[in-house]
């Protein structure tokens, strides 16, 4: 909550409407503040998008975070299959519902038990959600799904103008409601709900591009408030939604001038005798078996060894490989995994979508607080999206570190290793630094180069140098026979 | 015709014209087909606002036939003779 408010100045007064805050993971930020207060929001989307879980955890968070006990009218779960669900998320809905902060009524509608004859209300609705909300003092209120009552009732013009009725209503309580509503073909919703609600709709969408799944969010509108018009990627994760929010990426960051040590002595000679400098983004690109891993590995290292945090996204090897690796050449990792200085998160690219990789990344980085990143390798998360995405999402991922003034270091398996200067989807532009390994053949020997092809602010070494993986880590040598120093 | 008793709940909420129209026209059917062998509760859902989870009512007014099984539930005003009847099972279908 406190990043949130420090990147986009959720505190700041906004004159335009109260808002309640959601208590979501970035859905705050792209709202600008939450929810419309004492309106209906509609929420909509496809089967499985996640509707019914954003509306319980408003629920949940209102009534945790800030003291706004709820109501929750469910039409197509049951109280305790709600209990269960959303157990696995680490809300208990039933200790929520003794201390009076929740009430799940589970309203059963089934057509063929019931006959229509002559006219009728919906005033036993009316009943049970005021009787509800009387009875915790509910300030919140979700109807998940309320195009529930489309299938149990046929008269369709009594029941539009019930549900006319049923907003003006919810408003005149002042309470903030969430409707739920299945998307239809034509219209937002499968009834057209969006006639009716009309303040906020916010549309989910559940979508597999390439055998890979994506959770989206978009905020269709928003009356009397500016919003995020983007899709935003979210996910469902151990502790409910988080929603990415590209809205805080404002090519705004305050740059410093402090240097990190790469944790290779001559690499630093080479880079101005100092190193990269902090928050910069550095590139470490070169083909298989150059030692990239090993470089990041070393980077970490340094880090840990003065008492900062360090992460590791790691999209090819699991953390015991990379630690058994690394300590064959004299870089102890485990040291500093328990010394909890050092956390590696360790997944297959394919595991899911970029931008669920992105909230992931996303998320540890706000739970760990690292202040150096190192993604290894860079390469294989572009492979998890389409190209052209992935560039923008990757140039999200990189804005984002780089607001919070981390240093990042990306590796980067460049395939055609000949002409490399042209890295993979353009990521060398959002870098400051890139250096460039690869393997030459000499006879019938293999040896490392290592090059600086650029280094935004600071003098640096032109010429290339042989570079070695030693028991005890990584070394820059002259390339023996050229003893000029070209800086 | 069903030998077995009828019960019946009809569930309102407030005094409205439609609720009162429904309870006429309920013991108007209920006198001409089932004669002695009925019970009718009136339940009003603004002073019993609890009550309307059991049998799960929405709308108003709803009829539901607790005996005999199994339940059956009529919404409207019952102003239709026929469908009523059939809802109740008093008599069947065509």
């Amino acid at each position: 909550m406190a990043k949130s408010k420090s990147v986009l100045g959720v505190g700041r007064v906004m004159p335009e409407l109260p808002k309640v805050m959601t208590g979501i993971q970035g859905l705050d930020e792209i709202t600008f503040g939450g929810l419309p207060k004492g309106r209906p929001t509609l929420v909509c989307g496809g089967p499985g998008c996640g509707k019914t879980l954003l509306a319980m955890e408003f629920l949940c968070r209102g009534a945790l975070q800030y003291n706004e006990p709820g109501v929750f009218i469910a039409f197509e779960e049951k109280e305790k299959d709600l209990e269960e669900n959303f157990a696995s998320l680490g809300f208990d809905l039933k200790s929520l519902v003794k201390h009076k902060k929740l009430v799940i009524d589970y309203v059963y509608i089934e057509r063929s038990e019931i006959e229509e004859t002559g006219e009728y209300d919906l005033e036993g609705l009316f009943v049970r959600l005021a009787a509800a909300i009387d009875s915790i003092g509910a300030k919140r209120v979700v109807l998940d799904t309320i195009e529930a009552l489309f299938s149990g009732f046929s008269n369709e013009s009594i029941l539009r103008a019930e549900l006319r009725r049923l907003f003006r209503w919810l408003k005149d309580k002042g309470v903030t409601a969430v409707i739920t509503g299945e998307k239809g073909e034509s219209l937002l919703t499968k009834h057209g709900l969006e006639e009716y609600v009309a303040d906020c709709v916010i549309l989910l969408d559940h979508r597999t591009v390439n055998q890979i799944a994506t959770r989206r969010l978009k905020i269709i509108k928003y009356r009397g408030s500016k919003h995020g018009t983007n899709e935003f990627p979210f996910l469902i994760g151990e502790t409910g939604i988080s929603v990415f929010p590209m809205t805080s990426l404002l090519l705004s960051s305050t740059v410093s001038s402090r240097r990190i040590s790469s944790g290779i002595k001559s690499l630093d000679e080479m880079l101005g005798n100092k190193g990269y400098y902090r928050g910069s983004t550095i590139l470490v690109s070169g083909s298989a078996g150059s030692g990239k891993t090993s470089f990041g590995a070393k980077f970490v290292d340094a880090v840990c060894e003065t008492g900062e945090r360090a992460l590791y996204l790691a999209f090819e090897e699991p953390e015991d490989q990379l630690s058994r690796n690394m300590k064959s050449i004299g870089i102890d990792l485990k040291k500093w995994i328990d010394k909890g200085l050092l956390k590696i998160n360790a997944n297959r690219a394919t595991l899911c979508g970029l931008e669920m990789h992105l909230v992931m990344a996303h998320n540890a980085v706000r739970d760990f607080k690292p202040s150096v990143v190192v993604i290894d390798p860079i390469t294989t998360l572009i492979g998890a999206g389409m190209a052209d995405e992935a560039k923008a999402m990757m140039a999200r991922l990189l804005d984002y570190l780089r607001n919070e003034g981390i240093t990042v270091l990306a590796t980067d398996l460049s395939l055609g290793s000949t002409h490399g200067d042209s890295a993979e989807i353009g990521i060398s532009s959002l870098c400051d630094t890139w250096i460039r390994l690869s393997m030459e053949t000499q006879g019938y020997r293999r040896m490392r180069r290592l090059s600086i092809i650029k280094s935004r602010g600071m003098k640096h070494a032109h010429d290339t140098k042989d570079f070695m993986i030693t028991d005890n880590g990584l070394e820059m040598k002259d390339i023996p026979g050229r003893k000029e120093d070209l800086r | 015709m069903k030998k077995a008793a009828y019960r019946l709940k009809l569930y309102v909420a407030g005094t409205t014209p439609k609720s009162l129209e429904a309870f006429a026209n309920l013991k108007k059917i209920c006198e001409e087909y089932l004669k002695g062998q009925y019970s009718i509760e009136v339940i009003d859902l603004i002073k019993n606002p609890k009550l309307a989870k059991g049998d799960q009512i929405i709308a108003i007014p709803t009829l539901v036939r607790h005996l005999p099984e199994p339940i059956k539930k009529i919404i409207g005003d019952l102003s239709n003779k026929e469908k009523v009847l059939v809802g109740l099972n008093i008599i069947n279908k065509g």
